[in-house]
């Protein structure tokens, strides 16, 4: 990738290494001249389970690149913990990684709650902790954890794109919200609530309904919301409940414009079941190729990740959108790694993360570019809308970024 | 049975071996310690309900969050030293024990599971409601306590050393509360409830107080938990950790003061010790694990000491002496 | 009114799945006396052998009674080689043990099918139904079909036929049953076979609407125990009429207590079992336990 960035980012590196040269007589934690420790703390078990698939697909990404030489000469050794979505368990888990395993970087800890358990922890300890998997805002906030690092776009600012985009295209909308009591939902709430101002939102929300993830069944908030008059449905439902929202909603008569939050995007495992009919018209907002949509298929970089999935992770699914994001996190953090060269302190690993400049990774969709600085820890902002047309998400305007 | 004087003299000789231990290990190790000592305390409490006085509870996870959310609120909202806040959850678990005790006093066995059950499990739901106290599903962060009076000690040590003193003093307590005339009473109502009230237990009064003791030391657990962790959220209070308690004295032993210490370590360190083994099924080794020692030790790990000294003791009869087997 | 009405068949058929789940809870601790928290567990496993099934091309009603066959030997085969060890020890011990098996089965189902969510098919047509402004879907009717369906063939099991006779004598009595020659150990694991076979009928109706995947019943068998409590733990119909109050009682409240909405859902649930157990343990249909003193 001849792009400025790179250069840029190579002669940094290159400096910086020189000058590393000469403290190089120090151990460098979590390094050796044959292996760079890695860290990670995943749901194996328990209620999130089905994202431990995530850290899975990791394993087997740097597997592959271990296979094709590693880092700079190191091979990853990639140390993943069960924490089964429990914030004790996590603190433990990572506290032994950092004291124990003496990783040199934490990357991919999955969850809001659990990462807010180790979030002092890791800053105080001077560790990396890099490309949190979730979607919250709070780690973009370089002033106060300059070590945290978030990865994809928070649900705040999906929530802020949909508002701007019913502003502007149905300004007298009645909608109707349906989330997820947790975090994750009420982030997207939120989004929606200050995208929208406080003025619009008080105007245009007509009704609220929310779920539990042990509700069997979500058929009474949908009763609910259509009876509430709402002519635009914002959806906050992982996707169990998505198929569920979109079915029942049909059913029942009701045809809203539909947005569909970006967790919940799949074709092959919410579109398709919930019924093609039913989910035609839906918007959602995308940044990553949806690796079950038919126009991917001679993609490049998509045929790059089956084979990789065939050869490294043949038990994962391969419509499981959440072996593509893996992947891709994974790439990024190798980027990182290779970015580097010798000096792979911790110093300069978050000096690195903080370093990448218009990157692109081949799943993620055509112009979306990762970008990080010492006051911008939010690699992925952008996100482009789609419309579910009856065989794939058919993108549509220009890429939205958070204004 | 070994005599008084030897079981006093391994006691010390075991907390003296704790109370070097920080200068050895690790912090890591330390912070894994206090949560063993943290799990001993709640599974004390735990085991004076269900074990000496037959009383079956799957709700003590919520006891549990009352305690580690009081601690937190009152750090957190109220800046209260860190200390103050040990006592206060213990108290109001006692209290809140002590009233969900009186309704418990009408149902039995199956049904007082199903009850608690019901507040364990209802209890993450109302901690996210009730957002502006316990700050919702995002939880509460706190900051470790550090060492106080300018001892030189990390976080980690002293913490550790706190734990060890709160799970020392409410040992003692236990002990003293169930091997007297009160110990009597709850266990005589556990085995017999119409003779104990034959006899002049006021069972109602009892069943009850016992039910805010139980509470109170979970409370006081959680409280700890609150400053050892550094964080609280609902999640983490579930009903699963009901269960986790409850497989914690069975596999220690029910009815069993030293039992609780041996349930702690099964269920903090088992867990680590099968996703060490299988990284793809780790649940499925501690399943198993789980059912082979109830297979071998039906009556938890003090039980089959408990047959192991029986039949030492039966080995050498000593002159005069009868062979004790049942008291702890 | 119309969406009370709808509110009210929504919640039907919603209870019509706790009631099927709780069928199994009663059927097992009337069988056994024992609450066997791996119930749910089984109950999906068992669907996943249907979903295995299935995708190798089996049609479905074969399927499924391929899957109801297996689940039946499956528990028995449980009850004899799991719990039989530990058959006269505490009832905390047995408890124990199935929690272990609970979570064996969890963790194994979690490796062999990953633990992504799959979609079951179900054997009624898709299209929604509609009666005047009133929605509802022919599987919601159908798997309430069934449950009764099930529910009667046990009832005329346990009041008709000898074996039924047997097994509930060696539930009551088991030292008088084997006095009269009755096989009391064979008596509980046919009991298991049985409950087992009944999961396995909840299972393959709850999963086209909740989707597959190991963790599928965790949610429901919290409404499954809250329905068994108020119909009471030892009657089937009960469970089944418990099960389909839960599910209104839970809607309605949902819908029209504002305070309360959506947000405290479970916690009704539970309300629920909390008061029927102060003001009647046993249940709305249950026989209250009388101890001899």
């Amino acid at each position: 990738m001849l792009r400025r960035g790179f250069w840029l980012t190579a002669v940094t590196a290159l400096a910086l290494t020189a000058t590393a040269g000469a403290a190089a007589a120090q151990t460098v934690v979590g390094v050796t001249p044959t292996e760079i420790k890695i860290g990670n703390t995943n749901p194996y078990s328990g209620p999130a389970s089905a994202y431990g698939t995530i850290g899975k697909v990791i394993g087997a990404y740097f597997k592959k690149v271990n296979d094709e030489g590693g880092v700079n000469g190191r091979k990853i050794n990639y140390i993943t913990y069960d924490d089964a979505y429990s914030p004790p368990k996590t603190v433990e888990m990572v506290r032994k990684l950092v004291e124990q395993d003496e990783v040199a970087a934490l990357f991919q800890t999955l969850g809001t709650p659990t990462n807010s358990a180790i979030h002092k922890y890791m800053n105080q300890k001077k560790v990396p902790h890099l490309f949190v998997a979730t979607g919250a805002t709070k780690w973009n906030d370089p002033k106060n954890f300059p070590w945290t690092m978030g990865w994809q776009p928070n649900y705040q600012t999906e929530g802020h794109i949909y508002a701007q985009y019913i502003m502007k295209n149905f300004p007298d909308a009645k909608i109707g919200i349906l989330y997820q009591n947790d975090d994750y939902g009420k982030d997207y709430r939120k989004g929606l609530h200050d995208g929208l101002g406080e003025a619009n939102a008080k105007k245009m929300i007509v009704m609220e309904q929310t779920y539990e993830v042990t509700d069997p069944t979500i058929d009474s908030q949908i009763v609910n919301l259509k009876n509430s008059g709402a002519n635009v449905f914002f959806d906050v439902t992982i996707p169990k409940f998505a198929v569920q929202a979109i079915k029942k909603a049909h059913d029942i008569g009701w045809k809203p414009a539909h947005f569909l939050n970006n967790v919940s995007s799949s074709l092959a495992t919410v579109l398709k079941p919930a019924g093609v009919e039913a989910s035609r018209g839906l918007i959602t907002a995308l940044y990553m190729k949806e690796i079950t949509d038919p126009q991917w298929k001679n993609d490049k970089g998509y045929q790059d990740w089956v084979a990789f999935m065939k050869k490294y992770y043949p038990e994962g699914a391969l419509d499981d959108q959440s072996n593509a994001f893996g992947y891709t996190v994974a790439q990024a953090m190798t980027m990182v790694l290779k970015q580097c060269g010798n000096d792979l302190s911790r110093e300069n690993i978050l000096r690195q993360a903080e370093s990448l400049k218009n990157v692109e990774f081949p799943l993620l969709l055509p112009g979306i570019k990762v970008n990080t600085g010492p006051s911008d820890h939010a690699p992925i902002e952008q996100e482009q809308l789609a419309k579910f047309d009856g065989e794939r998400w058919a993108l549509f305007g220009e890429l939205f970024e958070k204004k | 049975m070994p005599p008084r004087a030897l079981r006093l003299g391994a006691a010390l000789v075991v907390l003296a071996t704790a109370l070097t231990l920080p200068f050895v290990l690790s912090n890591f190790r330390l912070f894994q310690c206090a949560q063993v000592f943290i799990y001993a305390i709640a599974l004390l409490g735990v085991n004076i309900l269900i074990g000496y006085n037959g009383q079956f509870s799957l709700g003590h996870s919520a006891f549990y969050a009352l305690g580690a959310y009081t601690s937190a609120i009152m750090i957190d909202r109220w800046a209260v030293p860190y200390g103050w806040t040990i006592p206060v959850a213990g108290v109001l678990c006692l209290i809140a024990g002590f009233l969900f005790g009186i309704p418990a006093l009408r149902l039995e066995g199956l049904y007082l599971a199903l009850a608690t059950f019901a507040l364990a499990l209802a209890v993450p739901q109302i901690l996210k409601y009730f957002e502006h106290w316990t700050g919702g599903s995002q939880g509460i962060v706190l900051s470790k306590p550090e060492a106080p009076w300018g001892l030189k000690l990390s976080a980690d040590q002293w913490l550790y050393y706190l734990t060890l003193a709160v799970l020392v003093v409410l040992f003692v307590l236990a002990t003293n509360l169930l091997s007297g005339r009160t110990g009597r009473a709850i266990v005589a109502i556990r085995d017999n409830p119409i003779a104990a009230q034959a006899m002049g237990v006021n069972t109602a009064l009892y069943k009850s107080l016992t039910f805010g003791v139980s509470a109170a030391y979970t409370g006081i657990a959680g409280a700890l938990s609150a400053l050892v962790i550094a964080f609280v959220a609902p999640d983490a209070f579930d009903v699963f950790l009901s269960i986790t308690f409850l497989t914690g004295i069975v596999i220690g032993g029910l009815a069993s003061i030293w039992g609780a210490i041996f349930g702690a370590l099964f269920v903090q360190f088992i867990p680590n010790w099968a996703q060490d083994i299988s990284k793809a099924a780790p649940w499925a080794i501690y399943g198993i694990v789980l059912i082979g020692f109830m297979y071998a030790m039906p009556r938890g790990i003090v039980g089959a000491l408990r047959l192991l000294a029986v039949r030492w003791s039966r080995r050498r009869p000593e002159p005069g002496a009868v062979a004790e087997g049942s008291r702890s | 009114m119309d969406i009370f009405i709808q509110q009210v068949v929504s919640g039907l058929a919603t209870g019509g799945i706790y009631g099927s789940v709780a069928l199994a809870l009663v059927m097992i601790y009337e069988a056994t006396d024992i609450v066997n928290f791996a119930q749910g567990q089984m109950a999906v496993v068992s669907t996943y052998m249907a979903w295995t099934l299935l995708n190798a091309g089996l049609p479905y009603w074969w399927a499924f009674l391929a899957t109801l066959a297996i689940s039946f030997v499956g528990g028995l085969l449980l009850e004899r080689v799991v719990i039989r060890p530990v058959e006269g020890a505490p009832v905390l011990t047995v408890v124990i043990v199935c929690i272990g098996l609970l979570v064996i089965l969890n963790s194994v189902m979690g490796w062999i099918y990953s633990y992504i969510q799959k979609p079951f098919p179900s054997p009624f047509p898709d299209r929604p139904l509609r009666v005047g402004n009133i929605y509802f879907g022919a599987h919601d009717v159908g798997a309430l079909a069934i449950t009764v369906v099930v529910l009667i063939a046990l009832y005329a099991f346990f009041r008709f036929t000898t074996l039924g006779l047997a097994m509930r004598a060696a539930a009551q009595n088991p030292v008088s049953s084997r006095l009269c020659g009755i096989r009391v150990g064979w008596m509980l694991a046919i009991g298991w076979g049985l409950a087992s076979l009944i999961g396995a009928v909840a299972g393959m109706m709850v999963a086209p609407i909740v989707t597959l995947d190991p963790n599928m019943m965790a949610g429901i068998l919290i409404y499954a125990f809250a329905s068994a409590t108020l119909g009471g733990f030892t009657s089937p119909g009960g469970a089944v009429l418990g099960g389909l109050i839960v599910g209104v009682v839970e809607n309605l409240v949902g819908t029209y207590v504002r305070f309360i909405g959506t947000e405290l859902k479970l916690t009704v649930a539970l309300a629920v079992i909390l008061i029927v157990l102060l003001v009647r343990p046993s249940g709305l249909f249950g026989r209250a336990a009388v101890h001899r003193v």
